[in-house]
């Protein structure tokens, strides 16, 4: 809502407060202003000129040698270029000396040999946005009301010495979208009257006569109430109405149009006027429109409509969607001579719904949308009477009509001191209280030391006590209010266990150089088809209106995001990428989801591209071994000691290079390196990521720390390396070993694995340290080696293994 | 005899003497001393001396002994802290030479916001909560006062998934759900991190995705003071002792009073610049006192108790804080962007 100074004037006094300062204290107490401008660049020595003569340039066809009157001694010759300018007009002149908005500074000049002093202006050339006028205003020369004061300053005229508030509004203060709401605001925060427009036109109702008013939805339209003003003169409006018009954003058309958007701007009540001789009797009918029904509204458009859409009709055609825009077939123009004006309580739900799905906003349904004052139905269309009598010489038939069902009437809400202070934390007196509902306007009954306040409908943002605490909260100042501790039972605070564990995770693997990414939720299909880890029958879940095809899905794994991000690296120079991220992930089972999805905590981590280069040479590399290495690290932290990594074909990654990992029998993620074709296609070369799923980790993780003493007796060591077949899993051989060497062995080692034709075809060797040791007593040799040929025995048995001699 | 024994140990003396290295000494040592040496010959031959002259020669022949063991020890001494010496003159290396890299990674600069955010509020006695990312028109909307058709739905245009199910627009439906799970219990005092999504288009300012903390305390005789306590404390926590902050009146269909917060500016003190907009204060959170129906909604009798709740977007703060010029910078994850957010 732009609100203009000037304009505000006419319903409270603001003489003793600058713009600047209203805007301020506006603010101060919920009315955001966002900016105060003046309504056009400053203007100093462009005057009211008079056109006397006009004769055409002998040197030029398209120059006029004017002689104007600036209010001085000697009339002044000034050249014009503009193909309308004509003796008898009021127009502006730039006088010499004169800056225009664009820079251009007015001297004394010689055109084709004519001296010209001065400048005649359009309205461009004044600054003025021709947005905001009508078009044969914005074309050459612009032409001033006759009335216009020859030689005084153009600013008044034009209403250029005002300034625009506007106000950036919470959904709740509907009543501020008016002149009239404003007003009562500005007079509560200071303390001042409002006064409200006069009207001498009557408010005398008739049901009967002339026009027959019925509303058939009820739901949609609670009160419908018109006028008939017979032979109106449709033409321009006077400039002052323009001028509020343009200060408020609104385009000028005529007369009728323009009182109808000033009524609006006034009291917040749309209004619109019908061109009554092309109704088709005299008849409106509002009802809920039929599917499909079809209309073509003021802007030309044809609208297909649903039947929970309101319709104004005459009862043959429809004429207007109602609250929203009026139908091209009962428009005014200018050969309208009698008018039905409308002035209706339609429901806001209803506008809001209609206005949403046709997407048609307009000054009218915004304000219907939000809620309009039902107790201005009859003050807005009586005011707008008034206006098309006074400017439109409009001849009023002297009832409304109308049709009225149950509409809202003020509210009694009882206000309690104690609630206030308790809920504020204020030591507020009842009287400051009642004095700062006074100043809104309010009406008090008392009783027995509290009191109800009657709300008047204007603010139907009010319904309850609290509504009346805030009001009271905002006008006694938010700077007022102390500030204090709860006072209360002390609560510990803190992490959970999980909180505390997910803070743990990311040291571990930051320690590891893994750098924290944080990406979005929402992938491209692309994206989406990378990678598939979850095997059971998920169905990823797509918005409903996605903003872009890149983000349309939600993300069912976090290493296509991980990947894009190396991607980007990769191209902009930083080819080595060592990133995790620890979020969410969505899967459902429903196509179209009844219930919410799974969403998965998981961590992810990607590596990629070299170690940091140091000058001592070293032959470590990242492979498969690093990354598991890292992960080990991280599980083991977690007190998951047992992790079993088990050969895994998942999509997406390398078939040969990647494991599932799972504790206990529970799956809980994957390692691997990425599928070739993969990397390829975001630009990587040997990349190697890992995402495990955080909830099933929750049941494995093992926070306890177990002391032991420190050993007493001395251990011993033995070393075996055997000889098995290539393919055969290390792990199998590690598992067999723990088992046969039960509690005495200590520690078991792996050191070597050496491939070798001497081996034989297709064998490896695989070499183990192990530690024995007996917590009660000192080992002797013969118990080792009896321990010893036990698990070579076991070795040998289950695999064929060979001692390497 | 005597004289064979004097002669010895000059010559013994001499050789010490001259002997370089502690191979030259332990060779020395053996020749002289050793089982074979000369002095151990001496004394295995004392049996063909006198009863007279025996104890002289013996007690000269140990004192050549000690005479030479003395020198040679001495001597050795000198050779070990020569070769020790060398030793590390050898050993010696460029220490401006650098050292092996060790990898760290760190902490996504709203990760870090986050946390130290939480660890405020953990001071404070909240408990941080936690709830889906992808909600329920209810959670999300109606329980907080925001029922179908709304107008105030409009400020948070949404990404919903079906009629009823959406990515969640604020951490507010965490509040929701932790008052439900309470069972009308008190106090309830959380504060709630987590990703939001709204349908902006992102730009340098807009996010469709962003990280917002929200806080709630709920108990007997919650008041706005006490939110403005609250709230001072937070932000001199954050900003430092003479941080101020300043309470405006707003709209938010889930609080009543509401309030727009802003704190002094953390540039200039208050004295107005660029990133205040010479206005000396800066926007940051969203406050007011739970809304009745809200706490209707989630069980508790609105007329017993009372609460108050905010809601901070920390992608803001840390574009404030280190004055990052485009929002999605933390979301393009550019290493050389992370890598900027390392101290502490």
């Amino acid at each position: 809502m732009n609100v203009s100074y000037q304009w505000l004037k006419n319903y409270v006094d603001l003489h003793d407060i600058s713009p600047q300062e209203l805007a301020e204290k506006l603010t101060n107490s919920g009315i955001a202003v966002d900016v105060v401008e003046k309504v056009n660049v400053a203007l100093d020595k462009v005057v009211v000129g008079y056109v006397l003569e006009r004769e055409r340039h002998p040197e030029a066809d398209k120059l006029s040698i004017c002689k104007v009157d600036v209010g001085e001694e000697d009339a002044l010759q000034i050249i014009c270029g503009a193909s309308n300018v004509d003796k008898g007009q009021k127009v502006p002149v730039a006088l010499v000396g004169a800056k225009l908005p664009d820079g251009t500074k007015i001297k004394k000049a010689k055109l084709r040999g004519v001296e010209s002093i001065g400048m005649i202006c359009s309205s461009s050339e004044l600054g003025m946005n021709d947005k905001l006028l009508p078009k044969h205003k914005t074309e050459g020369i612009l032409v001033l009301p006759e009335d216009s004061l020859i030689g005084s300053s153009i600013e008044p005229v034009l209403g250029f010495d005002d300034y625009v508030l506007e106000l950036d509004l919470t959904p709740n203060r509907s009543d501020c979208l008016s002149m009239l709401g404003v007003a009562y605001e500005v007079a509560a925060i200071l303390d001042r009257d409002v006064r409200i427009p006069e009207n001498e036109i009557g408010d005398g109702v008739s049901n009967q006569h002339p026009v027959q008013i019925d509303i058939e939805a009820e739901q949609a339209c609670k009160h419908y109430a018109a006028r008939l003003i017979k032979n109106v003169q449709v033409m321009e409006s006077p400039q002052w109405l323009q001028n509020r018009l343009i200060a408020a954003g609104i385009r000028p058309i005529n007369n009728v149009v323009d009182i109808t958007n000033f009524v609006m701007l006034e009291y917040g009540q749309p209004l619109h006027a019908f061109d009554y001789k092309k109704l088709d009797q005299p008849k409106i009918v509002v009802r809920l429109a039929k599917p499909e029904e079809k209309i073509v509204t003021l802007d030309d458009q044809e609208r297909s409509l649903d039947d929970q859409m309101l319709l104004i009709t005459d009862g043959v055609k429809p004429i207007a969607i109602a609250g929203v825009m009026g139908a091209a077939n009962s428009e005014v123009t200018e050969q309208t001579t009698e008018i039905l004006l409308e002035s209706a309580y339609f429901d806001g739900f209803s506008v809001r719904r209609t206005s949403k799905k046709l997407g048609l906003r307009s000054e009218a349904s915004l304000r219907f949308e939000k809620g309009v004052d039902p107790n201005r139905i009859y003050g807005a269309l009586n005011r707008a009477a008034q206006l098309l009598k006074e400017l439109a010489g409009g001849e009023l038939v002297d009832v409304i009509v109308e049709d009225k069902k149950e509409v809202p009437s003020d509210t009694r809400i009882l206000l309690r001191t104690s609630k206030v202070n308790e809920m504020l934390g204020t030591d507020l007196e009842s009287e400051q209280i009642k004095s700062i509902m006074e100043r809104l306007k309010f009406g008090i009954e008392e009783q027995d030391g509290e009191f109800n306040v009657v709300v008047p409908t204007r603010r139907q943002d009010i319904s309850r006590e609290i509504d009346l605490i805030e009001e009271v909260a905002r006008l006694y100042g938010y700077d007022q209010i102390p500030a204090t501790l709860p006072y209360g039972v002390y609560v510990q605070g803190g992490l959970t266990q999980k909180q505390k564990i997910r803070r743990e995770i990311k040291n571990v693997l930051e320690g590891a150089g893994l750098q924290e990414v944080i990406s979005y939720s929402f992938v491209s299909e692309k994206q989406l088809k990378t990678v598939k880890i979850e095997e059971t029958d998920f169905r990823p879940i797509t918005l409903s209106m996605p903003l872009s095809e890149e983000r349309k899905y939600l993300r069912t794994s976090i290493i296509p995001n991980l990947l894009e991000v190396a991607q980007y690296n990769v191209n902009h120079n930083n080819p080595d990428i060592r990133i995790y991220e620890l979020g969410t992930t969505f899967l459902s089972n429903e196509i179209h989801l009844t219930a919410l999805p799974k969403e998965k905590m998981v961590i992810a981590g990607l590596i990629t591209g070299a170690l940091p280069t140091y000058w001592k040479k070293s032959n470590e590399a990242i492979d498969f071994y690093y990354v598991k290495g890292i992960l080990e690290n991280l599980l083991n932290e977690l007190g998951i000691n047992d992790a079993e990594y088990q050969p895994k074909v998942v999509e997406g990654f390398h078939p040969g290079r990647t494991a599932a990992i799972s504790v206990e029998g529970e799956a809980i993620g994957i390692l691997g390196q990425i599928h070739p074709e993969i990397q390829d296609r975001y630009d990587l070369t040997e990349a190697y990521a890992f995402e495990v799923d955080l909830t099933a980790l929750w049941n494995q993780v093992n926070t306890e720390i177990n002391y032991k003493t420190l050993p007493r007796y001395p251990a011993m060591q033995r070393d075996i390396a055997v000889v098995v077949d290539y393919d055969l899993e290390v792990d199998k051989l590690i598992r067999t070993i723990r088992t046969t060497g039960g509690e005495i062995l200590e520690n078991l080692q792996l050191f070597d694995v050496y491939v070798s034709e001497k081996l034989g075809l297709n064998k490896k060797s695989i070499a183990f340290s192990l530690t024995f040791r007996d917590q009660e007593k000192t080992l002797t040799d013969e118990e080792v080696t009896k321990v010893y040929n036990k698990i070579l025995d076991a070795l040998v048995t289950n695999y064929q293994a060979e001692l390497r001699k | 005899m005597k004289e064979k024994l004097e002669q010895l140990q000059s010559l013994a003396l001499q050789e010490v003497g001259q002997a370089q290295t502690m191979q030259e000494i332990n060779e020395i040592k053996i020749k002289y001393l050793g089982k074979k040496g000369p002095l151990t010959e001496v004394l295995r031959g004392m049996g063909g001396l006198s009863a007279e002259e025996r104890p002289i020669i013996g007690k000269l022949a140990n004192d050549v002994r000690e005479t030479i063991g003395k020198e040679i020890a001495e001597k050795e001494e000198v050779l070990k802290g020569k070769e020790m010496e060398q030793q590390l003159k050898a050993e010696q290396i460029d220490v401006t030479l650098p050292g092996k890299p060790s990898l760290k990674g760190n902490r996504h600069p709203l990760t870090k916001i986050i946390e130290q955010i939480e660890d405020v509020f953990i001071g404070m006695g909240f408990e941080i909560a936690e709830g889906p990312e992808v909600e329920a028109d209810y959670y999300n909307f109606e329980a907080l006062n925001l029922p179908k058709e709304h107008p105030a739905r409009d400020m948070q245009d949404s990404f919903y998934i079906t009629d009823e199910i959406l990515m969640r627009t604020h951490t507010s439906p965490v509040q929701i759900r932790t008052m439900l799970n309470k069972n009308g219990e008190v106090p309830v005092k959380i504060i709630c991190p987590g990703k939001v999504y709204r349908r902006d288009d992102d730009d340098a300012t807009h996010s469709h995705q962003f990280i917002q903390i929200e806080g709630l305390v709920v108990d007997k005789g919650i008041k706005m003071s006490d939110l403005k306590g609250i709230l001072l404390n937070f932000a001199r926590e954050m900003y430092g002792e003479d941080t101020k902050i300043r309470l405006r009146p707003s709209f938010f269909p889930f609080t009543e009073p509401s309030a727009e917060v802003d704190v002094s500016c953390m540039m200039c003190g208050g004295d107005g610049c660029r990133v205040c907009k010479n206005t000396g204060w800066i926007e940051i959170l969203g406050a007011g006192m739970v809304h009745p129906k809200v706490l209707e909604n989630a069980g508790y009798d609105s007329e017993k108790y009372s609460g108050f709740a905010f809601g901070l977007g920390i992608d803001r703060i840390a574009l404030i804080k280190y004055g990052i010029e485009d929002i999605r910078n933390l979301y393009t994850n550019d290493l050389k962007f992370l890598k900027q957010f390392k101290r502490v």
